[in-house]
């Protein structure tokens, strides 16, 4: 009796050890291969990090689904939106020519565009849909300028690991890891069904970011951040959403 | 003297344990039913909250507030703009539903991997839910009908073995409702469509999988009802410790 209790704790034992082991050394591939996402902590960080790890793997060179001309919704549907701020209004009077995005952080030579320089680079279009987290959705055709051409003009550092970008309108932040920012469909819209991009659909600057659902896709963007680490903005979890209870990475 | 104590214990456990035959269910049908029931519950409770944001269901590829609806479901909403006909908006609670539901649907895809990888290999499948073909004839699956009609009690055989009925009911819940249900819900997720579009197309469209994925929850939901009830009915602690303990009754029990 007493000797195989012994052995089943030294099996036990060592199973635990190669256990917690094992995880360790799933813990840091995944850390390397960048499959551990900011908010990975917590009661729901095993599931965000499953989902997050999962996707990113399974989306590699995936393309999210374009539609045709005709099934383009005949009303884009326009979200809730907090009152607008001074500045905003502001700019909005001024009929958002002095409007800038800037981008700083890991790049080579911070920029700073206006909304017609954006739209003097090459342009590109998208038929596709934005669905949001509560079930609703509509397809839109969205034309802008790809995150990428952008980011390429700045010229990023090769350590870079995020794009952090930020709305006019202050608490309103979100980022993206690398795979999603240079992905060919991330763009950053000002144009909506060949027109402008209306102020109650983000205008004048969108981002767009068709492989996750709508809270992903800020409106008013006013600036871009390059950086290897999200701890130093906000609470450190990526964007604002996980501050409110919302998965940063939002594949699902 | 310790050591003849000892031996004594030891042939005492081995009488215990050879008695009684295999038990009702294995340990690893019952492990699993109970991690897939309080995940259930939980992907309800959660699926509901989300629910709660936009209870308006569409049909084909998209829908909105200013879109005609398939149906409406006839509760406030949580958020503003769904016009329900109420006067107030409930608290938005999708947060945690949205991480409860996604983290719980991990360990109930995981566990029914398992439990039909296991299920295969053991000859759980074929032994305990595939019906012979003497039960599957009209006459078989008649009897059992009148049997449930006239509320008779089930059989001492009933025990240690399902019905047809049982049999085609845990098949059909097994192999159709519960990877319908997965399946519709991965159609939800844009990146998952990203990669394996055919998974939404398939469908009808986004809102169609949307609008899907409610149906096969409240057939699986009319499903778990029947099951409870029919626990109940056939002796709730009997069927509970037979599959807690996996030791069905003693000949002649009745609860």
């Amino acid at each position: 009796m007493n000797r195989i209790s012994r052995r089943k704790w030294i099996a036990t034992g060592l199973s635990a050890t190669a256990g917690i082991a094992g995880l360790g050394a799933a813990a840091k591939l995944a850390q390397k291969y960048g499959l551990i996402p900011p908010d990975h902590g917590g009661l729901y960080g095993p599931g965000e990090t499953l989902t997050y790890a999962a996707m990113r793997v399974l989306t590699k060179h995936s393309m999210a689904r374009e539609f045709s001309r005709d099934q383009i919704s005949k009303r884009p549907f326009p979200n809730e939106l907090a009152p607008f701020s001074e500045e905003f209004k502001r700019q909005q009077a001024a009929k958002f020519t002095e409007w800038r995005l800037a981008v700083d952080g890991m790049v080579t030579r911070p920029a700073s565009f206006s909304v017609d320089q954006l739209k003097g680079y090459p342009a590109h279009s998208q038929i596709t849909e934005i669905a949001c987290e509560e079930g609703w959705s509509y397809i839109a055709e969205w034309n802008g300028v790809r995150l990428s051409h952008v980011l390429d003009m700045v010229g990023v550092l090769p350590q870079a690991k995020y794009v952090v970008y930020r709305s006019i309108e202050t608490d309103w932040w979100d980022s993206l890891d690398m795979a999603e920012a240079l992905h060919p469909q991330t763009f950053i819209t000002y144009g909506m069904n060949g027109d402008e991009l209306a102020v109650a659909n983000g205008g004048p600057l969108r981002m767009r970011v068709p492989r996750q659902l709508g809270y992903k896709n800020v409106k008013f963007l006013t600036r871009l951040t390059v950086t290897d680490d999200l701890k130093k903005f906000g609470k450190g979890l990526g964007s604002a959403s996980p501050e409110a209870g919302y998965a940063w990475y939002a594949g699902i | 003297m310790a050591g003849s104590a000892e031996l004594q214990a030891e042939t005492a456990v081995v009488t215990a344990v050879a008695r009684p035959a295999a038990p009702r269910h294995s340990g690893v049908v019952r492990a699993s039913h109970w991690i897939i029931t309080v995940s259930f519950l939980a992907l309800l409770l959660s699926g509901s909250e989300i629910v709660i944001s936009h209870p308006r269901f569409y049909w084909g590829e998209t829908g909105n507030d200013l879109t005609e609806p398939l149906f409406k479901i006839p509760i406030p909403a949580s958020r503003n703009l769904v016009p329900t006909g109420y006067g107030y908006t409930l608290p938005d609670q999708n947060g945690w539903s949205r991480a409860l539901h996604f983290q719980t649907a991990w360990v109930l895809v995981l566990t029914g991997l398992l439990y039909v990888i296991y299920g295969f290999f053991s000859g759980h499948f074929r032994k305990d839910l595939l019906p012979s073909k003497a039960e599957l004839s009209w006459g078989g699956i008649a009897s059992v009908i009148t049997h449930h009609l006239r509320l008779g009690r089930p059989s001492e055989e009933d025990e240690w073995s399902y019905n047809v009925l049982q049999r085609l009911t845990y098949l059909l819940v097994i192999f159709i409702l519960f990877p319908m249900v997965i399946w519709t819900g991965l159609a939800l997720s844009p990146a998952f469509d990203s990669a394996f579009p055919a998974t939404v197309n398939l469908l009808g469209g986004r809102q169609s999988a949307r609008t899907l994925h409610l149906f096969v929850t409240i057939t699986l939901v009319v499903f778990l009802a029947v099951h409870v009830a029919l626990v109940c009915r056939s002796g709730f602690k009997k069927r509970m410790r037979a599959m807690i303990t996996g030791q069905a009754s003693s000949t002649g029990e009745r609860v």
